[in-house]
């Protein structure tokens, strides 16, 4: 599962840091996207991954990190998707509004001399 | 209500009050902006408040306040020590000024400034205060958030295109932020800064490297912020880009990267920290040199007084960044100094940058500014008698008035570059001397090029200031007074005030600069502090009748 995880955070990453380097906003505005969703799966993963463990505690079975998932990544997670929802709702507000005051979608408002 | 409430109160009220003018509508900026301004000066005298409170206790002087009542290393803990409490300060300062300033034209040019404005004082007061990891994020998040529609605050082209950039820029930089907090608590298992310094110690040495590049990533993430050479490009546009309130305010955004940094490195990486000591110092100490020559250069090349402002921040960012690098009391103690003054004139020359600007457009075609009420008055040039000497035009040389507010903009902006550029008598200087005199007592290379790098950087802003001075003030010829409102004036006078007071009182201002330098660089006392806080007893339940 390690091996999985990892991967998929590579390949969202590596997708990312590309697009982020593109000049048009919008495949700037996927690239945060997905580079979130990396950062995302990464911070679960630092609560070591666990298969059929969860985060509440039962009666009778000791309150360890043998038997339970680690709760706060996941409630980090949380946090940390919420803020990146509202922020990058944001940079696609200024995106339109500066596609409407340039006529064009370049991330410097006018294109690059041929 | 207990003592402890205060350090929670500068989060709070930004926030009620934010809350409050949102219900409001869009409507009635009257009645908000005297919300606002009453909301901000509030805030200020309780900075204040702690600022005394932490100065009183002594040098271990730590105030703490678990907001949700949980034991320690769980709960998010708010700690106001002398570094807290003077951060507060200068976020409270630069806040209220540009808030008046912001009342004479700059609130009527977009929606909800005054609620963003708001929440930028929450989160600022907030990054200061906390004491938890992930919480300092959330506190980053609400101001970064803030900024990007103050920043967007007046609308146009340039706004929409440097806002673009600045908000990709910081959405990268958060997302490393989360990096590094989601390393560094894989490696130590805890969010609580006192704890994680605390554990430091323990971790093993195959976790060394995670726990190295968790903290390097984290740093990145700070200096990003705080403006390191070569993470810095976005800083000139955005900054001459946003109106001059906001921009005032974003002269202390740079100074939180710097102060997380401070904090962290300080908490985390003293000398004393065995396989990790000193981790990561000769980055920042080469990193902030080469910060202060790009700014010094970056300043003597702008044409725009408002990207010199900008490449002015860069340079005293540098100047701290370099500082801190060097992990020693002294140095920390001088550029705390140099920190607030720094800070207070950063955000007066970014007020000046719009008035000179105004100044320089009545010269092309007076615009009308629409009441005549609250302006200063320009003096009327009297008739001269026959005998006296006259220039090209046949004027009189003397006794020539100059319009008060003219003269008020020359002082001022003398004042400011003084400042900037840390010519004596003034609190640069004082802050630039107290650096240098503790780089001689460490005498190794970089020490000598940061002392040389001072010197030199200060002559280039020095250059730069004086030709923007004779281009604004000398060689305009016949120019109608510019016209200023008082309320505009007042927020500058008043930062340049505090900077005059730093000066006269600067014996005190360097005592306690110095006592918050030898606390951090103490971390023993901090973690203890925190670790020591015990949660409140639940008050005793009433018996069911």
């Amino acid at each position: 599962m390690e091996a999985v995880i990892s991967i998929a955070i590579g390949v969202l990453t590596g997708a990312g840091v590309w697009l982020l380097l593109r000049p048009r906003t919008f495949q700037v505005l996927i690239g945060l996207t997905l580079l979130s969703y990396a950062v995302n799966l990464f911070i679960f993963s630092v609560g070591s991954l666990a298969v059929d463990a969860e985060p509440i505690v039962r009666a009778g079975v000791p309150a360890d990190l043998a038997h339970y998932t680690d709760p706060l990544p996941q409630s980090l997670v949380l946090t940390a998707i919420v803020i990146g929802f509202a922020t990058t709702a944001l940079f696609l507000v200024v995106l339109l509004a500066l596609r409407g005051l340039s006529g064009g979608d370049h991330v410097d408002g006018e294109e690059e001399a041929p | 209500m207990r003592p402890e409430h205060l350090i929670v109160a500068p989060v709070l009220l930004p926030l009620a009050t934010a809350a409050l003018m949102l219900l409001l509508g869009e409507g009635r900026r009257g009645l908000k902006a005297v919300l606002n301004t009453a909301s901000t000066a509030a805030g200020l005298l309780i900075a204040i408040a702690l600022l005394q409170r932490a100065q009183a206790d002594g040098p271990a002087a730590f105030g703490i306040y678990l907001p949700g009542n949980w034991a320690v290393p769980y709960g998010i803990v708010l700690v106001a020590d002398r570094l807290s409490a003077l951060m507060a300060v200068l976020a409270g300062s630069v806040g209220l000024a540009a808030l008046l300033y912001a009342l004479a034209r700059w609130q009527h040019a977009g929606v909800y400034f005054h609620v963003l404005f708001q929440l930028q004082l929450m989160g600022l007061y907030g990054a200061f205060l906390t004491a938890d990891l992930f919480n300092l994020f959330v506190f980053f998040e609400v101001l970064l958030a803030a900024s990007y529609g103050l920043l967007l605050h007046g609308g146009g082209p340039d706004r929409v295109r440097a806002g673009l950039h600045y908000i990709a820029v910081n959405l990268v930089a958060s997302l490393l932020f989360l990096i590094g907090v989601a390393v560094l608590y894989g490696v130590t298992g805890t969010l609580n800064m006192a704890d994680i310094a605390r554990k430091l110690a323990l971790v093993p040495a195959s976790d060394r490297g995670l726990l190295h590049a968790g903290a390097a990533i984290l740093a990145i993430a700070f200096l990003a912020k705080a403006a390191l050479w070569p993470l810095n490009f976005w800083l000139p546009p955005a900054y001459a880009a946003a109106s001059a309130p906001a921009a005032a305010v974003f002269a202390i955004l740079t100074k939180v990267g710097v102060y997380a940094v401070l904090r962290l490195w300080t908490l985390c990486f003293p000398a004393d920290a065995g396989a990790s000591a000193g981790f990561g110092n000769e980055v920042l100490v080469w990193g902030g040199l080469a910060t202060l020559a790009f700014g010094a250069i970056g300043m003597l090349a702008s044409q725009q007084l408002a990207r010199l402002a900008g490449y002015s921040v860069i340079a005293s960012s540098g100047t701290l960044v370099a500082a801190i690098g060097f992990d020693t009391p002294a140095l920390s103690g001088g550029a705390l100094l140099y920190l607030a003054s720094s800070t207070l004139a950063g955000c007066a020359l970014f007020l000046l940058v719009e008035l000179l600007e105004r100044a320089r457009q009545v010269e092309v075609g007076p615009s009308v500014i629409d009441d005549g009420a609250a302006a200063l008055p320009g003096f009327a040039e009297g008739e001269w008698s026959p005998g006296t000497n006259l220039d090209d035009d046949e004027e009189a040389l003397i006794g020539r008035a100059i319009p008060a507010a003219l003269a008020f903009l020359g002082v001022a902006f003398t004042l400011c570059a003084m400042v900037v550029a840390g010519l004596p008598p003034l609190s640069g200087f004082v802050a630039k001397l107290a650096l240098l005199t503790a780089l001689l007592e460490l005498r190794s290379g970089p020490a000598w090029t940061l002392f040389g790098l001072l010197i030199g950087s200060g002559l280039l802003a020095a250059i730069a200031l004086m030709r923007v001075g004779i281009r604004h003030f000398w060689s305009p010829q016949g120019r109608p007074a510019p016209r200023l409102r008082i309320v505009e004036t007042l927020p500058i006078a008043g930062l340049l005030a505090a900077v005059v007071a730093l000066v006269i009182h600067a014996d005190a201002a360097l005592a306690y600069t110095r006592a918050t330098a030898q606390t951090l660089h103490t971390p023993a006392l901090y973690i203890d502090a925190v670790l020591q806080a015990r949660p409140v007893a639940p008050p005793p339940r009433s018996t069911p009748p």
